[in-house]
């Protein structure tokens, strides 16, 4: 057959695609790589933080100059009520010795990078090249139709992130439904290395990881972030979509909220006012606005992963993951891009690019951690739902502290009484003891 | 005393494409009552015009997100990305 086809065409210079490209041609494939931003990464967001372990032995040696921002060793847990607010940070010695767990992590930065290595191994990245459509044949997608050109190749690897329009076009994937999605909404801030060591208390080099819960989402599915850069702050809000669609009137507002704004930029100008937020970011210069959606389905929201002569990887197959006070997505993308880059090296050994010999990058995936870890946690999205998480149990705690640090006029209330008073006036017994109890399926 | 959403907006770099990648059928629009487009949208880019009565998106701003595809219910709004190199282009991401 005189062949005119690429092996591979990508599309989208993320995680996903630009480790499949990097490792397509380290194996001699011919790749090509198209991204509709000026660079790679000029379209990505990310909390962010990257977990490192799962991924360093499916590329050996790549992540050990990479551009990181700071090394995580620092982890703290803001639980708000109101203006009140109950810190929980842990530091682990551990975290501060190579091989390091976790980086922060900025994505224009860290894309331009990996895409410089794959370019290196030999793959074609084209940026400013928006993908339109996919070109069929015989009911196989044999390519890609992008500024008019035609792209035939003899696999596909959508990596176009959450909104994923190639997998939609090949009907793989689930319609988008407020339920399955947040939204997440970030803002980066310029702060000199020294003052952001400085202001968390860090070495040199090394990092803070700060989540929020409570009632800056107002009862509603979601949380805050604060990361630290190597000269910015990442602060962020994730607001699930679902919950903010039913309104104010359907949430509880007597819970210490003050006014209610219900839009999400008041809920972030609420959220980055917060003087726990705000002694972090004090005098820093903003210096960028982003947002983005993200799969909280789990794994029953994946994408189908394969047809004839395609395959879906990274967020565009949903493969994020909402652990409570971890939240994944970026190792996942990084090791479907990998595992989808071995199938298709086998593939086109086999020249055999049908559905049923690409069903191995779906076995593969299950035997590999983002698969096993998207199983485990799989009710991880329907706990959450709770809304005594973001409410009854801030205040809880809230008020027990309260109790136990403040002297008033009068005689105190025994240690005891102080628990028991603030546990009853928050949480009825039964529920919080089912809430307990739904806590064993995370 | 926080910076309004229009001023974070001037802080990205965007390159804006002649015409919009969100399109409204006003038709649907009309019938809606909830608008949830006004409320998520995280660069407040939705709103409804005083004289018209029609829904607005200043496609100009746009965090390329999604959120209002998918809060659309309705399926009024019609968005696709920018033509390559166009849209906001993030400098840290």
């Amino acid at each position: 057959m005189a062949d005119d086809k690429l092996d591979v065409v990508i599309v989208g210079g993320g995680l996903a695609g630009l480790a499949a490209a990097y490792c397509l041609s380290e194996a001699g494939r011919q790749v090509l790589l198209l991204e509709r931003g000026d660079e790679p990464g000029s379209k990505n967001v990310t909390g962010g933080r990257i977990y490192l372990a799962p991924i360093r032995p499916l590329l050996p040696g790549l992540f050990d100059n990479a551009p990181f921002e700071r090394h995580v060793v620092k982890e703290a847990l803001t639980m708000v009520d109101g203006r009140n607010t109950t810190t929980l940070s842990h530091v682990q010695d551990r975290w501060r010795h190579a091989p390091y767990m976790s980086y922060t992590v900025l994505r224009a930065r860290f894309d331009q990078w990996l895409s410089a290595k794959a370019m290196e191994k030999g793959a074609f990245v084209i940026p400013r090249r928006r993908v339109d459509d996919l070109l069929w044949e015989d009911g196989r997608v044999a390519g890609v139709r992008a500024g008019g050109e035609e792209i035939s190749a003899h696999v596909v690897i959508a990596a176009d992130g959450a909104l994923s329009f190639m997998a939609e076009k090949a009907h793989l994937k689930q319609p988008l439904v407020p339920s399955k999605h947040a939204v997440a909404v970030k803002e980066v801030y310029g702060l000199e290395s020294g003052a952001i060591e400085e202001r968390f208390g860090l070495d040199a080099g090394e990092g803070a990881a700060h989540l929020f819960m409570g009632s800056i989402t107002k009862g509603r599915f979601g949380g805050g972030f604060l990361y630290t850069n190597k000269e910015s702050l990442s602060v962020g809000l994730v607001l699930g979509m679902d919950a903010l669609m039913q309104g104010p009137e359907q949430f509880d507002v007597t819970l210490n909220q003050g006014p209610e704004q219900f839009d999400v930029p008041s809920l972030m100008g609420e959220f980055e006012s917060l003087p726990e937020i705000a002694q972090y970011i004090k005098g820093a210069e903003l210096k960028e606005y982003s947002a983005h959606i993200i799969t909280e389905a789990g794994v029953g929201g994946l994408s189908r992963l394969f047809t004839d002569g395609m395959l879906v990887a990274g967020d565009a197959a949903g493969f994020a993951l909402n652990m409570g006070v971890t939240v994944r997505g970026m190792e996942f993308a990084v090791a479907s891009g990998v595992i989808a880059a071995r199938v298709i090296d086998e593939a086109l050994k086999k020249n055999d690019f049908s559905a049923q010999f690409l069903s191995l990058y779906e076995r593969r995936l299950k035997e590999s951690f983002v698969m096993k870890d998207m199983e485990t946690f799989r009710h991880t999205a329907e706990v959450l739902a709770n809304p005594r998480l973001f409410t009854v149990y801030p205040a809880c705690i809230s008020s027990l502290l309260d109790a136990v640090f403040t002297i008033g006029e009068g005689p105190r209330k025994g240690l005891y009484r102080s628990a028991m008073d603030a546990a009853k006036k928050h949480a009825g017994a039964w529920s919080a003891f089912k809430d307990f109890l739904s806590l064993r399926k995370i | 005393m926080t910076m309004k959403v229009e001023e974070k907006l001037t802080r990205n770099a965007i390159r804006n494409a002649k015409e919009s990648h969100i399109r409204l059928d006003q038709t649907i629009c009309r019938t809606c009552v909830e608008r949830p487009c006004i409320r998520l949208c995280p660069g407040r880019l939705y709103s409804q015009s005083a004289e018209t009565g029609e829904m607005v998106v200043e496609y100009a701003g746009c965090l390329e997100c999604g959120t209002c595809k998918i809060a659309c219910g309705r399926k009024s709004v019609s968005w696709e990305y920018p033509e390559g190199g166009f849209g906001v282009q993030y400098r840290y991401g």
